[in-house]
């Protein structure tokens, strides 16, 4: 990896408090000028790298890089990176100019470049009519967008986001989404943003490294976190999917033909990290015919059609349906213990849909069965 | 409506007696200090017997011939009173951030037992104790003696407020501080201080009112000459109870209700904040 481009580096690090592992040992790199989105559920450690990298948590083991300084004897004050923290810790006996001015004060900056700096922010969060209310009268966005504008005050090297839209309401949340987006685009700074909410991962990230019992599953762009997820668990938490059991019959070239639970058999692509760390490794190097696994199949890359007498693809009874306004979600049982979940989008042609406990065929789009070992 | 009416049957307010069992509480409570208040007032000399209002007895405590003895114990106890105050709340800040904020450490229960115990110890144990202590290292006893001894028996009661207020402040404050680029003493001094602030006003007056108040531990190491207001007052009553210490004491009892209101409150203007901030 080129060192200019690395703006974190994360080298082999470790965390324990006492006997419990929050971080069982991960090694990556995260570029500059990257949205980076640390993903997982709650108890995987995402919150614990993050406060690691602001300097709140010593590292058990290993070493964080900052673009090739060591971290490790920094306090949090001497760390050129800035946090916005979940419950926004705004300071309460500060208005907001104060608050946003604050790290700028602590920096020494002279007052007149102080105030120029905190009109700007204000403008830049449009907070301008706020500027002299404490955070108690402010509404729970405002609180947030005076957090943000705090934190990037100072040009942090690098910004720290702990979920900080999880306090917002649905539809704040998703305007936020697309501010913090546009917000990384101009000012350049590179963004490590914490998350459980694999649908903000997912749209704002450039990459995403998905997080579990203290160990990296999988990083990648969107796209790949998705399309191609490197093993069972990425595949449940990200999105909605269906795993069946399946055994590999066939090794092909890039490709496994598996036998499902269910009796039918299927091509399926094997799951590979594409990342940076496995690259040269061909696709399906290391699954051997008979490898026990799981079946991927997205509900929105089946489709449902009529049985045809020729195919020899997916078949089964139609079960409920579920309108979910530009979807509707059917319930496709493969056998009397399989029910798979499909996924259409509501649109004037299709209307002739088979009735309900109707046998019909699911086709399954190109690539999109993906064979998940273990 | 109908839980509240349901949860009324249980009201304290209908068990049988109650009426009468709080208006001999009170009664027992503050009928002696009524007494005191209202004789303060009284025009003869006699402590029993009325003789219509007069304020002469306020008159002699400030121009009378105990006046100069009274001005002169007054101004020990009030300045004795704010540094001990000052100092034990200072100590106090310090042990509670090591106790609150300092995480899990070994002989952490005994440090606040250490802390705390004071508060049970009988008066006069820890009056005995500091007479022995001081006259083994060879202390002179007076008016610096005194002011050591009342930092020391004040700090676990400006403890106590300042660790309660401040195990309610998340610590995600002082973290955002130092994320800020303030280092410990900055995070204190633009942070931490003024959002605990309430708290240690608390703990200042009540260590105030404690020093003001306190007999038992100050008449044993005060050495002679060196008065305070309650050892003044105690010295004047074993002569027999005049009525113009009854003035003095009816003072001494404004005082004192005034500072414990003043805190009372600060402590409620500030929680009053804080509901403000929950809001969302």
């Amino acid at each position: 990896m080129d060192e200019i481009n690395t703006a974190i580096s994360i080298r082999d690090v470790k965390k324990r408090f006492g006997d419990f592992i929050a971080i069982s040992g991960m090694s990556f790199n995260i570029r500059d000028n990257e949205f980076f989105t640390l993903l997982g559920p709650s108890g995987c450690g995402k919150t614990t790298l993050l406060r690691m990298i602001a300097g709140f948590e010593n590292t058990s083991a290993g070493e964080i890089h900052l673009y090739g300084q060591p971290l490790e004897n920094l306090t949090p004050n001497e760390r050129p990176v800035n946090t916005v923290f979940q419950s926004y810790a705004l300071f309460p006996h500060m208005n907001v100019a104060k608050n946003i001015g604050f790290g700028l004060h602590m920096l020494g900056w002279s007052k007149a470049e102080i105030q120029e700096r905190v009109e700007q922010m204000i403008k830049t969060v449009e907070l301008h009519e706020f500027a002299h209310r404490k955070p108690a009268q402010l509404s729970g966005g405002q609180q947030q967008r005076v957090a943000l504008a705090r934190a990037m005050a100072p040009k942090p090297k690098v910004l720290l986001l702990d979920e900080p839209l999880s306090a917002l309401d649905l539809k704040l949340r998703q305007q936020m989404r697309a501010e913090l987006k546009a917000l990384q685009k101009t000012t350049g700074i590179t963004f490590i943003f914490v998350t459980h909410d694999q649908e903000e991962a997912l749209t704002m990230s450039d990459r995403i490294a998905v997080m579990s019992a203290g160990e990296v599953q999988q990083i990648g762009t969107p796209t790949e976190v998705y399309e191609q997820p490197a093993n069972r668990f990425v595949a449940e938490f990200i999105g909605k999917t269906n795993l069946i059991e399946a055994t590999v019959t066939e090794v092909q070239n890039d490709s496994v033909v598996c036998k499902l639970v269910t009796g039918q058999t299927i091509n399926a692509v094997t799951a590979q990290n594409h990342s940076e760390d496995s690259s040269g490794v061909s696709p399906s190097a290391n699954i051997i015919a008979g490898a026990q696994g799981h079946i991927s199949l997205r509900p929105e890359q089946l489709s449902i059609t009529e049985v045809s007498s020729s195919s020899s693809g997916l078949q089964g009874t139609l079960g409920e349906a579920m309108y979910l306004g530009t979807d509707t979600q059917f319930d496709v049982n493969l056998s009397d213990n399989v029910c798979l979940t499909v996924r259409r989008q509501n649109s004037v042609e299709n209307s002739n849909l088979p009735e309900f406990g109707e046998v019909v065929e699911l086709s399954v789009a190109q690539g999109a069965a993906r064979f998940l070992a273990g | 409506m109908d839980r509240y009416a349901y949860s009324k049957r249980f009201d304290v307010k209908r068990y049988p007696g109650f009426l009468l069992i709080t208006m001999v509480c009170l009664l027992i409570l503050y009928a002696p200090l009524l007494v005191v208040m209202v004789y303060s007032f009284n025009d003869s000399l006699s402590i029993t017997k009325w003789g219509g209002f007069s304020l002469r007895w306020y008159v002699d405590v400030f121009t009378g011939l105990e006046a100069e003895k009274y001005k002169r114990a007054a101004w020990n106890s009030l300045s004795i009173a704010l540094m001990a105050a000052t100092v034990s709340t200072a100590m106090a800040t310090a042990a509670a951030i090591g106790m609150v904020r300092g995480g899990q450490f070994k002989g952490k229960s005994l440090s606040f037992g250490l802390i705390s115990i004071p508060i049970m110890v009988p008066e006069i144990v820890t009056a005995v104790a500091m007479l022995i202590f001081f006259s083994t290292i060879g202390l002179t006893l007076g008016y610096g003696s005194i002011l050591i001894a009342h930092i020391v028996f004040c700090i676990p009661f400006a403890y106590l407020p300042i660790a309660a207020r401040l195990q309610g402040i998340e610590s995600s404050y002082e973290e955002a501080a130092q994320d800020l680029y303030a280092n410990r003493w900055k995070t204190f001094r633009f942070v931490l201080m003024p959002i605990l602030f309430p708290g240690m006003l608390s703990g200042f007056l009540l260590a105030f009112i404690i020093s003001l108040d306190d007999f038992i531990i100050t008449n044993f190491i005060k050495g002679a000459g060196v008065e305070t207001l309650p050892t003044a007052i105690f010295g004047a009553v074993k002569q027999g109870i005049k009525p113009n210490i009854m003035a003095l004491s009816t003072l001494m009892l404004l005082f004192s209700v005034l500072m414990v209101s003043l805190s009372y409150i600060i402590g409620r203007t500030d929680r009053s904040v804080d509901s403000k901030s929950n809001k969302d």
